[in-house]
């Protein structure tokens, strides 16, 4: 490894998608900037580097480093913590290392029924049902492969993390404005946001950047945007889609509801919220227009999976975390 | 184990009927399960769904919601969107594992000491029944593999 003097940057994928990287390249010549100021030092997409190379670096060598997804099995956690002492700032990058994301959904399923339903379906073609082993006695040698955990978790609840951004992915240009202010704090012109902040977002909620036009809020029947003409002028909650606006934080322009489509809530949890799930479920039940229950259940079953619904990026981040099934390993 | 099982239930109450109405037991000497931890809210429509979340992962095996009978709320409707919250609450529950006799919802005027009485008693056998609810998403986890101070590192 060279040393031209230049600060450290590294970024890793943990249980994610890849989204979070292409969205970093997505910051177009902005790119450029990075390279001028950082030494990229490990970054498994874009460059070839081995973790012995990572495990040989002095602690507290790397200046940023951005880690990207969820803790889904020991290889993630192996990672996560290697890069905790080499960093001096680690950030959570993107949904997945934030709050969990899609992979956090398997959190509703126990491991053994995840690989079942990977490897022993019948859209599967496995005609020897074989499944992954840990360990593998090859005549070169034993070959192994990382262990899932019973959950996934987020990057915070295997350690400590200085610094929040959401998204998924993140916006190129809330990543750009980020990487202007590193720069800007290396040259001594800004100070970093204390430990803990979330960055590259808003405050507040994505209704507040959206610019449809609000009016009282009262739902008969939810309804799927295949099933419905969308008006593009009214707000899509009051249009009885699911809109996930009232609770996600801002910091998207409210990209999704400009698009005529639903918020999914992907920038995770509004400033001072604590669980995602159910400041949205408020949001969204208390203006059911009905003072009937079983009309009111009647309603909610517009709503068939409440769960995948209300924590679509958020389970692993969530209060509860897992269902059940999913922890219960007696 | 010969002991018998003692549920934890937190039991949320409005201040101008459920409340008055345990109140009402109370003055009242009137006997009932001593399983539920009250907590008075201004009203049921202060209810946060995050209150219950926060109770099931923090030891609760039951929770009660309580307020004011319909078209009864001192806030007018109050309690109609706690309704509302509560069956869709519970469906998500159901999801999560959470058996949705866990979660029960009732109206008590401030003279039905009798009835709050009750209802908390037999509530309180239902979830006996049930069992503890020990939620404890890191069961699964190798110790090596936790936190050392959970503390630390939650946000």
């Amino acid at each position: 490894m060279t040393s031209n003097g230049k600060p450290k940057f590294a970024m890793y994928w943990a249980a994610s998608c890849g989204g979070c990287e292409i969205s970093v390249l997505n910051i177009h010549e902005k790119i450029l900037d990075v390279d001028a100021n950082f030494d990229v030092v490990f970054w498994p997409v874009a460059m070839d580097a081995k973790y012995k190379d990572v495990e040989a670096m002095e602690d507290g060598s790397i200046l940023l480093t951005l880690f990207n997804g969820a803790i889904r099995n020991e290889e993630n956690e192996h990672i996560a913590k290697l890069l905790r002492k080499k960093s001096q700032i680690l950030v959570a990058f993107g949904s997945c290392a934030n709050e969990g994301c899609m992979p956090a959904l398997a959190n509703l399923s126990p491991i053994d029924e995840i690989v079942k339903t990977a490897f022993s379906t019948i859209s599967t073609d496995n005609p020897n049902h074989i499944q992954p082993q840990t360990s593998y006695q090859a005549p070169e040698g034993e070959l192994k492969i990382p262990k899932l955990f019973p959950i996934v978790r987020t990057l915070d609840q295997v350690v400590d993390v200085d610094y929040y951004m959401p998204g998924c992915p993140p916006e190129s240009h809330q990543i750009a404005a980020v990487i202007d202010l590193v720069i800007q704090v290396l040259q001594g012109k800004a100070e970093l946001p204390p430990k803990g902040s979330v960055i590259g977002a808003g405050p507040s909620t994505v209704c507040d950047e959206c610019t449809r036009k609000r009016g009282l809020k009262t739902i008969h029947e939810f309804k799927r945007i295949q099933h419905v003409q969308i008006d593009p002028e009214i707000c899509l909650l009051e249009q009885g889609i699911l809109c996930s606006g009232p609770a996600t934080r801002s910091g998207c322009k409210a990209l999704c509801p400009s698009a005529n489509s639903p918020c999914i809530g992907c920038y995770g949890p509004a400033e001072g919220v604590l669980d995602y799930g159910a400041r949205l479920l408020t949001a969204v039940a208390s203006v059911i227009d009905s003072n009937d229950p079983n009309e009111i259940q009647h309603i909610i079953e517009g709503i068939p999976d409440p769960v995948g619904m209300f924590y679509r990026f958020n389970l692993a981040g969530s209060l509860l975390r897992a269902s059940k099934p999913a922890w219960d390993t007696k | 184990m010969s002991e018998q099982f003692e549920p934890i239930i937190i039991g949320f109450t409005c201040n101008w009927c459920s409340y008055r109405a345990a109140d009402m037991a109370g003055t009242a000497r009137i006997k009932y399960a001593p399983n539920v931890r009250l907590i008075r809210l201004m009203c049921s429509g202060r209810l946060d769904p995050t209150f219950i979340l926060k109770a099931f992962a923090d030891g609760a095996d039951g929770v009660l919601v309580s307020g004011c009978h319909p078209g009864d709320c001192h806030y007018v409707e109050q309690n109609y969107k706690t309704m509302r919250r509560f069956y869709l609450l519970r469906k998500l529950l159901t999801q999560m594992g959470i058996e949705p006799e866990r979660i029960k919802l009732l109206w008590a005027s401030a003279a039905e000491g009798q009835i709050f009485a009750d209802e908390i008693t037999k509530f309180t056998e239902e979830v006996r029944r049930l069992g503890p609810l020990n939620w404890n998403p890191e069961q699964g986890i190798p110790k090596e593999s936790q936190p050392a101070n959970p503390m630390e590192v939650s946000a």
